[in-house]
């Protein structure tokens, strides 16, 4: 147990090239946490899909040993953090887990968007801030332009900010210096019951599942009964840790420390991030504030393009269900795409990590239908349904009326972009709630449809914004309008996969982009193939894929069989990677293209 | 195997690698070189040809073929020896077709004679156009008048006479074709292969077309007006289609393309040449070197430059058979197809292109109609066996 002044708890906030690993490798190196011979670049990073789009899932920690300036001794604590609107609510636990965030800033190229993002959200659980200009040692350097940006964008003072560069270790010093004599040491009580947080968990091949724990008061140790103040589940805490960054068992952790337990917990459903951890006995009579149960607000279906797959597609998703317990699945079968799942999912970004995961780890080519957020609604004998997949709407003539989720969306952005986001908001039906402005940037709140959002929202934000613009969102509750299922025909048939909820006034619009888009995506076959959108038995949009008029090879000698054979055989193979409706063959991606409007 | 898989004739290629300049639509195997030392050449074709007679044993020897490249700058002294070598190794057909395949340029037509004189009886010119502009801008070293001139000296000379046109070219109008088609059909011709430009990987169009510099192609649409255009005005003319891109006068038709459409065998002497032999039941699939260099040293220390070899199996003979039968207006024979496959065609499937009106069928015969050829690859996309990737 380390006394509470000698401890610091920080995270690092960055976009995504400008140092973030290298500098916690180098915090990591120079303080001799890792001997130089064990070093790997980027120790912190794990899964592939979080390296590939710059994007952290689970939260990871390592504690580091330093001997300050002062000439005592202290315990730094990093927290590597989730970083996507998805999980926001993971994020905001991790931040409440520290006291304070180094925030690292290129110093050649600036403030960038997901710093901002980020930088908020610190800014949100009262932290400390300390800026760091690294890469300060490249020709294009502008560290004093940097430090003003800074102080405009976001708003803190960066006069003192510490000037690096983590790539040759110059100035690692002065942030192990900053680090203890900026940021606070965490509050506590070792007397008081214990109170630990749960920041996060996984499932270790080896250990079962490793719960990360922020301790606020109280000690916890190896052979203690723990209570989860939320699930109410008993464990025998089998071994306490912290990592630097391997699994060290330590006898306790007290008040202000981060690190593991574990306790014969079978699976990571069985933890709730945000759960307030304390002991079965003498435990704290009321949980830490802020917690939220995991819940799935986007829904889609998940199918095997090769049917012949499901019974792998199901094995895959109850292993991936045992580590994710924000995700929910349930059987779902339909006319034209066979045997599948209907899946729950935190956020579009959530779905798309757990359909990346599926196909390449579980090697399964998936359709992916369109997401939908859960619709309320009211039946003419008075009962109501919570219904997520179009396919449930009942007839029209049985419906009285439909609620819809509506969220309350808070977006910053440099008031560059303004302009183009209320666009996009008044788009999407979003309700003005504030406009507000802090320097040269903007902070809108805005009442909007959850359905609205799911899609692409975050992704067309980003797009008008040029990257600009955070993006935090909260449920509000429901609310009635004039919603409508939307049908699409390809080729006189409906295909329920491409079925969509959507507003009334905005139907028809949205009716002509998805058939314009599935016209791009549907190769041409060897007839005409209409496609329509439609309400009810109402066309309200239509285009028509032309026949193939010209698809042959026009010289084929004694030495051209061979090529081309194999050609046809790859044209074919191809054809098999599409769903058959009718006579009409689907590509699997378009599915989820079809849904993407490029406004 | 059912079917007896020489039926089909055997013919005789061989590949002569060299041209004056690299026409950017061409991806055959061709190398531009300064000097070429036929002697040495028309010591490694022979011996090659010796070499690959005596392995496969007596046949009837139905076709030759010198193709390319450019054949027509043989020397005729070098192509007379290949064919006195070919027709001593093998017994020649009664009637044997021996065809070169010539640029029409007036250096060319000059050695006409004497090709005559070496034993060729068929000449299939390479006139691509009928304009200078866009024989220019295909890369042709020749002028129309030039072509035309060749045309009336091979006229003269050979009993056949064919030449290729390339339409649906870059700014082609519908009328123009229809125009330039008509010119070409007034001249002695009795044999045409007009070709739709393809853009092919690995050539100057394809680079240009890549980077999205090569303009003004034809969209699929226009190009398919232009197919059933040829279509029209070639039959009306007396010269109907008897494959997708190629018309004859009833008779005139090249008998040895006519061998690998109907899925005959045939070997393939020279650089990247490619065979299809069989024997005792099973068909072989060969390719030799496609580098002239590799390909000469290969033949001049073993007398073989194989670079490929397979025995093919009946299945993938069906869907060969199928793919280049389907070319021809007489279609695929389906006992031979079905005895190949092991099984007859999905019934549901001909029956949807039947009333597509894709193909006919008899109870002997399936083929791709006027309406189906030019969407060929997609019929056989639905009639070809499915493989386990």
């Amino acid at each position: 147990m380390t006394e509470l002044s000698q401890i610091r708890n920080f995270s690092i906030v960055a976009h995504i090239d400008h140092g973030k690993s290298t500098l916690a490798d180098r915090l990591i190196q120079s303080t001799g946490t890792v001997q130089d011979r064990e070093m790997k670049e980027q120790l912190l990073d794990s899964m592939d899909i979080e390296r590939e789009r710059g994007i952290t899932i689970k939260a990871q920690t390592v504690r580091i040993d330093y001997r300050a300036a002062d000439g005592q001794d202290y315990v730094l604590n990093l927290i590597d953090t989730p970083g996507h609107v998805d999980f926001a609510y993971e994020v905001s636990r991790s931040m409440k887990a520290v006291e304070g965030s180094l925030l690292v800033v290129d110093a050649s190229q600036g403030v960038e968007a997901q710093t901002l993002a980020n930088v908020y959200q610190a800014i949100e659980a009262d932290h400390e801030i300390v800026p760091v200009l690294n890469k300060i040692d490249l020709p294009a350097a502008e560290p004093e332009r940097v430090k003003e940006q800074i102080e405009d964008v976001i708003g803190i003072d960066a006069s003192d900010a510490v000037e690096i560069s983590a790539k040759t270790g110059l100035g690692i010093g002065d942030v192990l210096e900053a680090i203890v004599t900026r940021l606070p040491a965490p509050k506590g009580n070792a007397d008081a019951p214990l109170k630990a947080m749960l920041v996060d968990s996984w499932y270790d091949a080896y250990l079962g599942v490793v719960v990360l724990v922020r301790v606020m008061d109280g000690v916890l140790k190896k052979s203690d009964r723990i209570r989860m103040m939320q699930t109410g589940a008993v464990y025998p805490v089998d071994r306490v840790g912290v990592f630097k960054p391997g699994m060290l068992p330590v006898d306790r952790l007290g008040p202000g420390e981060l690190g593991f337990l574990t306790a014969s917990i079978k699976q990571v459903r069985d933890t709730r991030v945000g759960d307030t951890i304390t002991h079965e006995k003498k435990g704290a009579e009321t949980p830490l504030p802020g917690f939220q149960p995991a819940q799935p607000v986007v829904f889609c279906g998940l199918f095997p393009v090769d049917s012949a797959e499901f019974e792998d597609l199901r094995d895959a998703i109850e292993k991936l269900a045992l580590n994710d317990a924000s995700f929910s699945y349930e059987m779902e079968t339909s006319a034209a795409l066979g045997f599948g799942f209907r899946c729950g999912f935190l956020g579009l970004l959530h779905l798309e990590v757990i359909r990346d995961r599926l196909e390449r780890e579980y090697g399964i080519d998936l359709i992916t239908t369109a997401p939908s957020v859960i619709y309320h609604v009211y039946k003419t004998d008075g009962t109501m349904i919570e219904m997520h997949n179009p396919a449930d709407m009942p007839e029209a003539v049985h419906v009285d009326r439909i609620e819809e989720p509506r969220i309350k969306a808070t977006i910053l952005v440099p008031d560059d972009y303004l302009g183009d986001v209320l666009k996009l908001c008044q788009d999407r039906r979003g309700i003005q709630l504030d406009l507000t402005y802090a320097g040269s940037r903007a902070m809108v709140v805005y009442d909007l449809p959850l359905n609205e959002v799911v899609f692409d929202f975050y992704d067309r934000l980003k797009s008008v914004t040029k990257g600009y613009a955070s993006f935090d969102y909260q449920m509000i509750g429901y609310a009635q309008d004039q919603l409508v299922k939307m049908q699409i025909l390809v080729n006189d048939e409906p295909v329920d996969a491409l079925s969509v909820m959507v507003h009334r006034a905005r139907a028809e619009a949205r009716g002509r982009v998805m058939c314009a888009k599935l016209k791009e995506l549907i190769p041409q076959h060897m007839f005409k193939i209409p496609i329509q959108a439609a309400i009810g038995g109402r066309i309200i949009a239509r285009e028509t894929i032309s026949a193939l008029r010209k698809d042959v090879t026009a010289k084929c000698y004694g030495g051209d069989v061979t090529r081309k054979k194999k050609l046809l055989e790859k044209q074919k193979a191809g054809k098999k990677k599409m769903r058959q409706f009718g006579r009409v063959e689907i590509p699997q991606s378009a599915f989820i293209n079809a849904l993407k409007m490029d406004e | 195997m059912a079917e007896d898989l020489q039926a089909a004739g055997f013919g005789l290629y061989v590949h002569w690698p060299f041209c004056q300049a690299k026409c950017p639509y061409c991806d055959f195997n061709s190398h531009v070189s300064a000097t070429v030392d036929q002697s040495r050449w028309q010591a490694a074709l022979l011996r090659n040809l010796e070499v690959e007679a005596a392995r496969i044993g007596p046949r009837r020897l139905d076709t030759i073929f010198f193709g390319g490249g450019t054949p027509s700058l043989m020397d005729p002294a070098l192509v007379g020896a290949v064919i006195d070598a070919a027709t001593s190794h093998f017994a020649p057909a009664e009637d044997i077709e021996i065809t070169l395949e010539a640029n029409p340029t007036s250096v060319e037509a000059g050695r006409f004679r004497g090709y005559a004189a070496a034993g060729v009886n068929r000449i299939s010119m390479g006139v691509q156009a009928l304009n200078d502009a866009d024989l220019k801008a295909l890369g042709r070293l020749h002028s129309a008048a030039e072509a035309r001139a060749a045309f009336d000296i091979a006229r003269g000379l050979f009993d056949r006479v064919s030449f290729d046109l390339i339409y649906a070219r870059q700014n082609q109008t519908r009328d123009a074709w229809r125009t330039e088609l008509g010119e070409a059909l007034t001249m002695a011709v009795d044999h045409l292969s007009l070709y739709q430009l393809t853009i092919e990987d690995g050539t100057r169009f394809g680079d240009l077309h890549a980077r999205g510099r090569l303009r003004g192609l034809p969209p699929d649409t226009l190009s398919a007006d232009m197919y059933h255009d040829t279509q029209d005005i070639c039959a009306a003319a007396g010269l109907p289609a008897y494959e997708v891109s190629n018309h004859a006068r009833p008779g005139a038709e090249s008998r040895h393309n006519l061998i690998y459409w109907r899925y005959g065998d045939y070997l393939g002497i020279g650089p990247g040449a490619h065979g299809r032999l069989s024997a005792g039941g099973t068909r072989r699939a060969e390719a030799a070197l496609r580098a002239p260099g590799a390909w000469l040293d290969a033949v001049e220390s073993t007398g073989r430059a194989v670079a490929d070899e397979m025995e093919l199996s009946p299945e993938d003979c069906a869907d060969e058979y199928l793919m280049m039968a389907m070319r021809l207006r007489e279609g695929v024979e389906l006992d031979r197809l079905d005895a190949l496959r092991g099984a007859p065609l999905d019934d549901r499937v001909l029956r949807d292109l039947e009333e597509m009106g894709f193909i006919g069928r008899s109870n002997a015969r399936l083929w791709a109609t006027d309406t189906g050829r030019p969407v060929l690859n997609a019929i056989l996309r639905e009639l070809m066996l499915d493989r386990v990737a």
